[in-house]
């Protein structure tokens, strides 16, 4: 495929490696954001190519993982209800709940369904107009946009049976609390790229000087990734600390100004709870006051749920980078994708899930 | 979730009030909201999450990257040697993150 293929050829990853190896000559700690970035990784072992004083930290960029426990119980209570609809991205669905998953409403008979894009669950309440639909507006800034316009959508169409639960999350507040860290050991970090095709990469400049620490904004394929490693190796050798883009074919500085036009418009920045993490301030987005009539929480009445995270899953200090999925004393054995006991080991981004698929051993 | 995925426009139309479109992911055409790309052409590939296209790819920046390889390989340096490679695991076709 035109734009995947080329950036997956072993001989340009070979001399690309070789350039790192000669590149490096002292210990660096870099974190990759993104989820999808951490299954490259550990898919294509690029993380065991590198020299050995290079370790690549796995970050806390999956937004299925970082879904607080008791936004799924708010999911749970909703999608339990005989008029509603209720609809998600697949990967939601095995999410454990404080006691059960949405896949267990499911089959106790809810209509629980996934979709692919939010505007299906449009389309769909636009069909039933009978039933109440809701949709689970999960994600990053990546996915934000595309669940901004389902609300436009069913706003323009008049819909009166659609809502959304909405729990978004953002990436540079989350980069703040790891270089915040008195914990921290990051010394370098590969941003994002799909989040900063959307929001652009000026957000980036307060941290890089704050923390004077180096920020490359980085793909997800093979190449991409060790190219982003390398730019990001070379500033620390050369104590340089700048932004720098990797993924110019895909990223702008400036983003995709349309889109953040209608996400200021339907959001408003909110505090959030990370799983496994905790609060973290104005991390997240909420509907704003125009589109409050859209929240699923006010719709049904769930903003009081509270919830306790389960003590056996350790995903918090495996999604700060302070621990190896492998280092769990439950990965593999009372954990696994059949019966997840957390987040990390149920999405298709989660570095648990990416250990279990590719790598069961401790490297 | 997160995944994005570089496609081609093979079409575009005006359907409720929405600019939609059709893109191909090597073979498989699927229906995409281009609300957020309304520059894009038929023709031109963009990368599409969760049934939007986001960015458009600048196919004058997608070499870029070999140029890159070609001058990180000049580097000299002392370093170890890199551990060889298992070329076949490169060769995954898959979802492309
Ligand atoms: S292996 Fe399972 S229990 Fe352990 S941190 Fe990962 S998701 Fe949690």
């Amino acid at each position: 495929m035109k734009y995947l293929s080329e950036y997956r050829q072993p001989a340009a990853v070979q001399r690309c490696v070789a350039g790192i190896h000669r590149l490096v000559t002292r210990s660096w700690n870099l974190m990759e954001i993104c989820g999808g970035q951490t299954h490259t990784i550990v898919r294509f072992g690029l993380d065991a190519m590198l020299p050995s004083r290079v370790r690549m930290i796995h970050g806390p960029g999956c937004p299925v993982c970082v879904t607080p426990v008791e936004m799924l119980d708010k999911a749970i209570r909703i999608a339990s209800r005989p008029e509603v609809i209720f609809c998600s991205f697949g990967d939601m669905l095995r999410v454990p709940g404080s006691e059960r998953d949405l896949l267990a409403v499911k089959s106790a008979g809810g209509d629980v369904r996934v979709v692919y894009s939010p505007l299906d669950a449009v389309k769909l309440a636009a069909r039933r107009p009978e039933r109440q639909v809701v949709f689970f507006a999960i994600g990053f800034e990546t996915t934000a946009p595309a669940n901004a316009m389902a609300v436009l959508h069913a706003e323009r169409l008049g819909l009166e049976n659609f809502t959304c639960l909405v729990s978004h999350v953002l990436v540079p507040p989350a980069m703040q609390a790891v270089l915040g860290s008195p914990q921290n050991t990051v010394h370098g970090f590969l941003a994002a790229g799909h989040v900063c095709a959307v929001m652009g990469t000026q957000q980036y400049e307060p941290l890089v000087r704050q923390f004077h620490t180096p920020v490359v904004v980085t793909g997800f394929e093979p190449l991409d990734l060790l190219q982003g490693i390398s730019m990001c190796l070379r500033q620390l050798e050369q104590g340089r600390s700048e932004l720098e883009i990797q993924y110019r074919r895909v990223v702008r500085p400036e983003g995709n100004r349309l889109a953040q036009e209608q996400l200021r418009r339907v959001f408003t920045t909110v505090s959030r709870k990370w799983r496994g993490i905790g609060e973290i301030p104005a991390s997240g987005w909420a509907l704003s006051e125009a589109y409050a009539r859209f929240d699923a929480e006010q719709r049904f009445d769930v903003r009081d749920v509270v919830a306790e995270e389960s003590s056996e899953c350790f995903a918090g200090e495996v999604l700060q980078g302070h621990r190896l999925p492998v280092e769990c004393p439950a990965f593999g054995s009372r954990c696994t994708p059949e019966h997840p006991l957390g987040a990390p080991m149920v999405s298709g981004e989660g570095a648990c899930a990416a250990y279990y698929r590719y790598r069961r051993q401790p490297v | 979730m997160c995944l994005g995925i570089p496609g081609k426009l093979v079409e575009l139309r005006q359907q409720d009030e929405l600019m939609m479109g059709k893109v191909e992911f090597g073979g498989i055409v699927k229906e995409v909201c281009m609300a957020y790309l309304p520059e894009a052409e038929v023709g031109d590939y963009v990368l599409v999450h969760v049934g939007f296209a986001i960015s458009r790819i600048d196919e004058s920046e997608a070499e870029e990257i070999f140029r890159y390889v070609d001058e990180i390989e000049q580097l000299s340096g002392d370093a170890d040697e890199p551990p060889a490679l298992r070329a076949a695991e490169m060769h995954g076709e898959g979802d492309g993150s």
